[in-house]
């Protein structure tokens, strides 16, 4: 097994790729950081933190306002950070790519902006089972204020999704259907373009929350089809903060404005205030400008990258990792849908999860533990917490050795 | 930092095998605490004779630390009086915040003093205690709302 990963490994250039990344050279308590807490959150290459340290050291001014130079380098910049996103998910054009966040005020925008004024009682919004937090609170919030109903689809036991079981909730009173392309407890795939187009031939809005997706599998939004998709730049090698609402410009086009402010309006007066054109229509007040250079440095770097060796060695990892932690008694993978994303979310019997990242921690390996904010996926698995490894494309299989030893030595601390 | 200063062979014996786990039926007060961090979950009940913890215990699901503080905690506040409960409340919180603070006298609690350098698992330790606490300021059962570490 380890010599087939090795060589699988040795095509794809980790170790170069890893020299992008200061800081995984640094030490944890004494040992070589292994990050496999890519869920969470990736780490930055070189390139995205020298754009904004560029950025912010050269051309900061404030963006769209003024003729002086520098907020005509800062526009140009913020501007063209946009144009990359766009060409990196395939987007139409730069009006509908909308800066915003995360994915979790994307997820707000559109349940406010999109839904809210259309909604009406009886009318359905459908998730799944499998979501994060921010794809089930924000829609439960409209639920309250509009008197629609949510429907969720269920799991199974490997944390699958049926998509026949979901096109079976796709009611005549379903407006809106919204869903993970990638599981961040579970790590499942789901089939979206399948869904969407389901939804689409219902006349059902979609929506698909891309967090765990955007860093494992090229995207493309033309070709899925859907109404809204939702990212965070963070996931995806860029800074926090910054994230992108990408949305139909026809959808767009007919939605009110989510917050009023400067730069979202062409005129004001007191009688009447009309609003600017697309995407800055949803950009009100001064966003994040540092943020958004450097998540288009951050995609400008993974264009230059081997990013389908990348996610081939993603997926590697992901294959030698479950083989191994496999191997450990007592260990029980929760997640083993057939299409998977990087991640191994597990639990040890006897070893609490908490109690394994405190102890993993101490060999300089960095997991999340807990509910993930997908608290209905623990109560659906009747665990209270998981233990996750996520992995990224700078990630080992020397890491993943590491991390099998760490948990057979938890388990002999509580045998 | 050391684990083993965490994970001290008294706290791993009471989360191998808990004292008073289970439930205490009728109890005076039952008041259930909640981590949302992590997702540890516990409840304390009480049984008063007058001012005096005649007995207690607790149940549900928590890592190590949360379990062995929990069940150390039952076995040293049975038969004490509220305000000597509370004064101990008082003396766990600062020796899980406190580097200066004193464990003698604490006995097998002093085994919880090792949680301070972990940050991150002072909740675990702590959370049974505030359960603990807001259980002894209630005199209905079921009266209270839940306790949070949030």
């Amino acid at each position: 097994m380890k010599n087939i990963a090795l060589a699988e490994e040795s095509r794809f250039d980790v170790d170069s790729l890893r020299r992008e990344f200061p800081i995984l050279a640094r030490t944890v308590h004494g040992k070589p950081l292994a990050y496999l807490d890519n869920g969470a959150s990736a780490q930055r290459p070189l390139a995205v933190i020298e754009a904004v340290d560029n950025y912010e050291r050269r051309h900061h001014a404030n963006i769209h306002r003024g003729v002086h130079t520098l907020s005509q380098e800062a526009t140009a910049l913020y501007e063209a950070a946009r144009d990359r996103l766009v060409d990196f998910i395939h987007a139409r054009s730069r009006h509908e790519l909308i800066f915003v966040r995360g994915t979790t005020e994307a997820i707000n925008l559109v349940a406010q902006s999109y839904a809210r004024p259309r909604l009406v009682s009886g009318d359905e919004i459908l998730i799944t089972h499998l979501e994060h937090h921010a794809n089930i609170v924000p829609w439960q919030m409209l639920c309250e204020q509009t008197g629609a109903t949510l429907v969720v689809a269920p799991i199974d036991a490997h944390g699958d999704v049926s998509a026949e079981a979901i096109e079976s909730l796709m009611s005549e009173r379903t407006r809106i259907f919204a869903c993970a392309h990638v599981s961040n407890a579970l790590g499942t795939v789901l089939p979206v373009k399948r869904l969407v187009a389901a939804a689409k031939a219902r006349g059902i809005t979609t929506l698909i929350d891309g967090a765990q997706a955007i860093s494992h599998m090229p995207v493309d939004v033309q070709d899925l089809g859907c109404d809204f998709y939702a990212f965070s730049g963070h996931k995806l090698y860029g800074p926090t903060g910054i994230g992108v609402l990408y949305g139909r410009e026809a959808v767009l086009d007919r939605m009110p404005p989510w917050q009023g402010g400067g730069d979202m309006i062409l005129t004001v007066s007191f009688a009447k205030t009309t609003y600017n054109s697309l995407p800055y229509k949803f950009e009100a007040g001064t966003p994040n400008i540092s943020g958004a250079i450097g998540l288009g440095a951050a995609v400008e770097f993974l264009s230059g990258i081997d990013l389908a060796g990348a996610h081939a060695h993603e997926h590697a990892l992901l294959d030698y990792a479950t083989a191994s932690l496999s191997k450990i008694d007592d260990l029980r993978i929760i997640g083993t849908a057939k299409a998977k994303a990087s991640l191994v979310s597990f639990v040890v019997k006897g070893a609490h999860p908490h109690d394994l990242g405190t102890i993993l921690d101490e060999q300089g390996i960095a997991i999340r533990t807990g509910h993930h904010c997908a608290m209905p996926v623990m109560e659906f698995f009747k665990v209270p917490a998981t233990a996750r490894a996520s992995f990224a494309f700078y990630n080992t299989f020397e890491e993943i050795d590491r991390l099998s030893a760490a948990i057979l030595r938890a388990k002999s601390i509580f045998d | 930092m050391e684990l083993n200063d965490l994970y001290r062979d008294v706290i791993l014996d009471h989360n191998r095998n808990p004292r008073n786990f289970g439930v205490l039926e009728p109890a005076d007060a039952s008041v259930e605490g909640f981590n949302p961090l992590c997702g540890d979950r516990l409840t304390v009940r009480l049984k008063m004779a007058d001012q005096t913890i005649e007995d207690i215990r607790f149940e549900g699901q928590g890592c190590a630390i949360s379990t062995a503080s929990a069940s150390l905690m039952t076995e040293a506040v049975k038969g004490k009086s509220r305000d000597e409960a509370l004064a101990l409340f008082t003396r766990i919180h600062d020796l899980l915040t406190d580097d200066d603070a004193s464990s003698d006298d604490l006995g097998k609690l002093a085994a919880l003093s090792g949680v301070r350098e972990f940050p991150a698992r002072v909740k675990c330790a702590s959370l049974c205690w505030h359960t603990l606490a807001s259980a002894l300021q209630s005199h209905e059962p079921q009266a209270l709302p839940a306790v949070s570490t949030e």
